[in-house]
């Protein structure tokens, strides 16, 4: 019988889903994925993590339990670092160990940590090292990898080119209704688990879009933009999602076809308190993009939600119209 | 150029020794206070963590007393303590208070651009004297400490109540007009003979209470409103692990002399976390066991509101409670905190420790009269 590994939806499975399944396919486990989140979901991690947590971290612990007992393994990875000289958050390097010390009757869990901050070639290591639970053949897992690479590097491609990941990760093309408005370029910042996960974000993404809005979101900048972009930081930026965040408002205040800018910020989140400022600041001093920044937490209310967003769409319409007024050719 | 630097606890002694020693002109900021901390929380991110607010109430107030530089160290992560020198550029320029930040750190193990701010600093001194400097600033720093960890054994065996602290208090009070490491040592030594020289109770034996978490908080006696004091005053010792000397060596000084740091911490939080991951956290599990294993009564968890690695440290405490029969309190500060509920808190932990202990020598001596 095929091993079993659960994989909760949420955190970092939006950002390297496609490499992790891939992997474990290859090397002949059955991959399992928890619900989407749900309300169940959601208050089962709150009541079991430590209050003073972020909302995505209580997310995890309510996919933690969702599927715990279905699977062998948990895949449950200490995340330290996934770039060069970066680091991610303390919490996704402590994270394992914040489930095993309060979630009682786990499977096995996988917890290698993923270290590449001396080096990206780390990551084939890291890889042996994980394969090894399921497989001793080396080459296999070497093969594993590979393929899984190639797996990643073809939904970099198309988030790149401007696909929402969801879409990919869903194998479903999200319809969006036909709107007789003009297009609008809105560029949205914030972590992955924040801007894809459509319970906590409340649809988000598919509302700007069924309201005539082409959504931009960090993930589809180019890595090498964002390396250009952030040199002229007057430090390094240490974060991973940080310096990419950083480096994309650069680029959405400088193409000049962002109409404006939204920050979706996590309730509890150190990097969002200092990034969301930071950028604030950066666009309010050097742009007229209008900006806002959208507060999730495990109390929002979609109606609040709604009318903020659509206030924010309403005046960057209103805007053009006034300028169109005023423009000789308009 | 007008230095100034962010209090923390007793910091400024050790800071005030070493600008005094390379002769630099500097402003320290009045001492923590709430205005201090209303003004930073004016300006700083409404969910930054509460040091950057403090830090920020601080050079604002000494910016008014006419410092134009801040002094104060850096990192690269993973916590946000390594980007608060750029959070404060930013947030200080934009609010029109025109201060430049001079960070020492390591910017990527590169010696000679922290020698450029060294010099930046000092003017120009030589190597040798600043070795020398360095060298009496870790030693100041150090005496600092364990006065402060003599306040700590004194407090709940003093005869009167409250004098250790009127001796104490005089001295953090009275340094301020001291000048220059050796004055500064003296004046340590002085008062650390006063606080001996108090009539103290040799027989009465303590409650033990460890103090652990995120080092602003736990070190900074403004932000967790005198907790070494009010314990000491509830006749419990305290002990606290992490310290104004560890910090300054570990940020500045071990750059330019080699140190060997304790880590018998991270042996200890092995079984439990397994990696460092920012901040303090490791520091807070493995120094949890290591209060445990000596016999420690309680521990005290002290972290400000939304401290990443510190909630990663409270997910995994009752862990380290369980297996080492030893209760934790865990108290988050922010902006808010009012006093009356926070004592309340410590008081009844307190009382819960006593009556353990009570059970336990009832249970002993059961044991040792046969029963
Ligand atoms: S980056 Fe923010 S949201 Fe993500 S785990 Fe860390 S604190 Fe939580
Ligand atoms: S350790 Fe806590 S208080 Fe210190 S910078 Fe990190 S989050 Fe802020």
């Amino acid at each position: 019988m095929k091993k079993k590994i659960g994989i909760p939806k949420c955190l970092l499975y939006y950002q390297y889903y496609p490499l992790w399944k891939v992997f474990f396919e290859e090397l002949g486990a059955e991959v399992i994925l928890s619900d989407n989140t749900t309300k169940k979901i959601m208050d089962d991690g709150v009541k079991l993590c430590v209050d003073e947590a972020c909302l995505p971290i209580k997310l995890f612990y309510g996919h933690v339990l969702n599927i715990k007992d279905k699977v062998d393994y948990l895949f449950i990875p200490r995340l330290t670092s996934v770039s060069k000289n970066e680091y991610i958050c303390p919490k996704f390097g402590g994270l394992p160990d914040m489930i095993k010390h309060t979630v009682k009757d786990l499977p096995k869990i996988i917890d290698t940590e993923i270290n590449l901050r001396k080096s990206k070639k780390k990551a084939f290591t890291t890889a042996l090292e994980i394969g090894q639970f399921f497989v001793s053949d080396k080459t296999k897992i070497k093969k594993a990898f590979k393929e899984a690479i190639t797996s990643y590097g073809e939904y970099r491609k198309k988030v790149k080119q401007g696909v929402i990941p969801t879409d990919i990760l869903d194998k479903k093309l999200s319809v969006v209704k036909k709107n007789d408005e003009n297009m609008l370029n809105i560029a949205v910042i914030g972590h992955s688990y924040n801007l894809y996960d459509k319970y906590t974000n409340m649809n988000m993404i598919e509302k700007l879009k069924n309201n005539g809005i082409n959504v931009i979101t960090v993930d589809m900048v180019d890595g090498k933009i964002i390396d250009e972009k952030v040199k002229q930081l007057n430090k390094q930026m240490f974060w991973y999602f940080g310096r990419k965040a950083i480096g994309s408002a650069y680029h959405f205040m400088e193409t000049g076809e962002i109409d404006g800018i939204i920050y979706l910020m996590a309730f509890g989140c150190g990097v969002d308190s200092f990034i969301c400022d930071f950028i604030e600041r950066k666009i309010r001093k050097n742009s007229e993009i209008p900006f806002i920044v959208l507060n999730i937490d495990e109390h929002t209310g979609e109606a609040g939600m709604d009318t903020r967003l659509e206030a924010f769409t309403d005046m960057i319409r209103w805007r053009y119209r006034d300028e169109n007024n005023l423009s000789a050719h308009g | 150029m007008k230095i100034t630097f962010p209090h923390m606890g007793n910091t400024y002694i050790v800071a005030k020794s070493l600008l005094d020693d390379f002769e630099v002109d500097y402003v320290i900021p009045p001492f923590n206070s709430k205005k201090a901390l209303e003004i930073g929380t004016k300006y700083a991110p409404e969910m930054s963590c509460l040091p950057l607010k403090i830090n920020l109430g601080n050079y604002i107030e000494a910016f008014e007393e006419g410092a134009d530089t801040v002094l104060i160290t850096g990192g690269c992560g993973p916590c946000r303590f390594g980007y608060y020198c750029e959070m404060s550029r930013e947030i200080l320029n934009d609010n029109g208070f025109n201060m430049d930040i001079l960070t020492l750190e390591l910017p990527n193990g590169n010696l000679k651009e922290f020698m450029k701010r060294i010099r930046k600093l000092t003017g120009g001194f030589n190597i040798p004297k600043v070795i020398k400097v360095v060298k009496d600033t870790l030693h100041v720093s150090k005496k600092v400490d364990s006065l402060e960890k003599l306040t700590f054994k004194a407090r709940p065996r003093e005869v009167k109540k409250g004098s250790v602290d009127r001796v104490y208090k005089d001295f953090q009070k009275d340094i301020l007009n001291v000048k220059g490491s050796k004055q500064i040592l003296k004046s340590i030594e002085n008062t650390k003979n006063k606080i001996m020289r108090l009539e103290i109770d040799k027989d009465y034996e303590p409650l033990k209470v460890g103090i652990v978490g995120e080092i602003y908080t736990t070190i900074d006696f403004f932000t967790n409103l005198n907790i070494d004091s009010k314990l000491g005053g509830m006749g419990v010792e305290v002990d606290r692990a992490i310290t104004v000397s560890g910090w300054i060596t570990e940020h500045i000084l071990k750059a330019i002399i080699p140190y060997r740091k304790d880590i018998s911490y991270k042996e200890a939080s092995k079984p439990y976390l397994g990696a460092m991951i920012g901040g303090h956290a490791q520091e807070t599990i493995g120094n949890s066991v290591l209060y445990a294993n000596m016999g420690y009564d309680g521990i005290i968890q002290i972290y400000p509101l939304t401290c990443m690695p510190e909630i990663v440290a409270e997910s995994i405490l009752p862990s380290v409670e369980r297996d080492h029969d030893i209760p934790v309190l865990t108290l988050i500060l922010d902006e808010m905190t009012g006093e009356a509920g926070y004592i309340t808190r410590i008081e009844a932990f307190i009382d819960l420790l006593k009556k353990r202990k009570e059970r336990r020598e009832i249970g002993e001596e059961l044991i040792l009269s046969g029963n």
